[in-house]
């Protein structure tokens, strides 16, 4: 239940009382996750191109409002995964369940590129993540207060093209926060950005994820990206989830700490040691 | 260093008022220059006029009411066989590009025609319709059929598949997606084609109205041309000039406004 901890400040130590406190609030908070999130369950997920077989039998059940890391080693299936999960591709064999009542607007993805449409503003550019609900009266009002989230409300007006990459891609995080979604996917969205803008969104991705108690899921190339983010981080091998590592190590967490390095330095062991075959090319 | 010099340089060279005026320097140069040839009998005016005297000739047609009329008959023949060329081009590409059982069936048979000079086919059409206006908003809009066409299609083909995906994923409709996202995907490619299609106008136009007509500017030169009014038939190509370049600017302005959302068009 690490997830539902509240954000202290970086350097704040819990103390007994706060702790007490705290277990108050993440009962209340258990509710609206699950108000929130929605829970997700893969059962024996395989899919082939053509006789290429990238996923073998994923099995997988995902708690609502959990925050999962996928890694893996290049072309092991995590994208396929990713668009198998949120709809844009049909499996071979296998089933995916939100549980009751999810919609379509309930899943939403982001990818590494923001696919932003050139010819629209900003603003506008985030009201299309509304969906069916874009000719609403609050649209507008929502877009805006979207953007207000990412930190960009007065870019609204602006052409994606004079944005940096950052901003852009913050707009797409916008575009996809603004219709309320229950699962968010992600697929790489900061491996296109250097280092520093990545921490920045790292802080905001996990803000959001915590503000909204949506279920997130995230593609990562970066394991250290993917245990300072994560509740719990999947290693994908030939086509199967070969490992599932809880973090338990609380939130906030310290960049650079000693038991995250730990942890990191578990998970890259894994990923070396099962691929000496170059399948990577 | 220096390079950091030059920069702002090269930046304020660029600026579109100044352009403005650059631009208006060569032929203002040549008019002189070419006034000066003609007036002291460096060119005979029996090879070219002077400017003034072409000036002169388009003066008198202008009060006669002859100029006039001729060039409206001409640009009523560019822009409605434009229209109905450019009409069909345009339906043909946006058909073709959206769907895959219109593209097979007809666009084989579209690059076919395609191959021949639309020029060469004047014989034909002075035999099919005489050398009666059908005939000239015919070619016109065969020629300018095919740039449009095949920029529409192009256009259509090359607009960003992951955000056709995008779409898709936020749930567009078709006629959303069409219009928010295929459609200002495409316009870039599409004013490529208009443009071509401009150039194509003219041409077509002139030589048309040339070999068959009993109006226009085209003709005008020619009748010109029987009488030895070298004036008048300078004073013809001029105004073709003219309007192929009026088409061009108004196409740019046309393309300014409806793409200012491109890296390209965008002023700082
Ligand atoms: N549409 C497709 N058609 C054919 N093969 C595909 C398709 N999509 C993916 N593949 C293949 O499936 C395998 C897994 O691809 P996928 O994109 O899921 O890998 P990945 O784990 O996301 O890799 P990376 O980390 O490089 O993004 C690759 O071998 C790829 O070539
Ligand atoms: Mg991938």
């Amino acid at each position: 239940m690490q997830e539902a901890l509240r954000f202290l400040a970086p350097d704040a130590e819990p103390v007994e009382r706060a702790d007490f406190i705290e277990q108050a609030r993440l009962v209340q908070r258990d509710q609206e996750d699950s108000a929130r999130g929605l829970p997700l369950t893969i059962r024996a997920l395989r899919k082939s191109f053509g006789d290429h077989e990238v996923l073998r039998g994923i099995d997988l059940h995902i708690p609502a409002g959990q925050f999962v890391a996928v890694v893996g080693r290049s072309g092991c299936g995590k994208s396929t995964l990713l668009r198998l999960i949120a709809g844009l591709e049909t499996s071979d064999a296998g089933t995916i369940s939100f549980g009751e009542g999810a919609r379509p607007e309930d899943v939403r993805v982001m990818f590494q590129e923001p696919r932003l449409l050139p010819w629209a503003r900003v603003l506008s550019n985030v009201e299309v993540g509304l969906g069916r609900q874009r000719a609403s009266a609050d649209a507008q009002a929502r877009a805006e207060k979207a953007l207000g989230e990412v930190g960009l409300d007065d870019r609204r007006a602006q052409w994606p093209a004079v944005l940096s990459g950052g901003q852009k891609q913050r707009v797409a995080l916008a575009r996809a926060l603004v219709s309320r979604p229950r699962v968010l996917a992600f697929d790489e969205p900061l491996g296109a950005l250097d280092a520093l803008t990545r921490i920045s969104m790292q802080r905001l991705l996990e803000r959001v994820w915590h503000d909204q108690a949506f279920t997130a899921i995230l593609v990562t190339h970066d394991v250290s990206e993917a245990v300072a983010l994560a509740d719990r981080v999947l290693v994908i091998e030939d086509g199967r989830i070969a490992h599932d590592v809880n973090v338990d190590i609380p939130r906030p967490r310290r960049r650079g700490s000693a038991a995250l390095a730990a942890l990191e330095g578990s998970i890259l062991r894994d990923l070396l040691k099962s691929g000496d075959d170059p399948s990577d090319q | 260093m220096s390079l950091s010099e030059s920069l702002p340089r090269v930046r304020s060279l660029r600026l579109p008022r100044a352009d403005g005026m650059v631009q208006w320097i060569v032929p203002l140069v040549i008019l002189v220059i070419w006034q000066a040839a003609c007036a002291t009998g460096l060119v005979p005016t029996r090879v070219l006029p002077a400017p003034s005297d072409v000036a002169l000739a388009g003066w008198k047609l202008l009060l006669s009411g002859e100029l006039v009329r001729n060039i409206w008959v001409s640009f009523w023949r560019a822009s409605v066989g434009f229209v109905i060329g450019g009409g069909i081009g345009f339906a043909f590409g946006l058909a073709n590009g959206l769907s895959q059982f219109s593209n097979k069936l007809t666009d084989t048979s579209l690059q076919m025609v395609r191959n021949i000079p639309h020029l060469a086919l004047i014989p034909l059409v002075i035999l099919w319709f005489g050398i009666d206006e059908s005939a000239k908003l015919f070619l016109v809009a065969l020629g300018v059929f095919f740039p449009i066409y095949l920029n529409t299609l192009h256009g259509i083909r090359t607009v960003d598949p992951q955000l056709i995906e995008m779409g898709r994923i936020y749930g567009m409709t078709d006629g959303e997606l069409f219009r928010r996202v295929i459609f200002p995907g495409a316009l870039p490619s599409i004013f490529v084609g208009i443009r071509f299609a401009l150039g194509i106008m003219w041409l077509t136009l002139i030589v048309a109205e040339t070999i068959a007509a009993s109006s226009g500017l085209g003709y005008m030169a020619m009748q010109a041309r029987e009488f030895m009014q070298i004036d008048v038939v300078v004073l013809s190509i001029l105004i073709y000039a003219l309007l192929g370049k009026l088409a061009d600017s108004a196409s740019r302005v046309l393309e300014r406004l409806t793409l200012s959302w491109h890296p390209a068009f965008q002023k700082h």
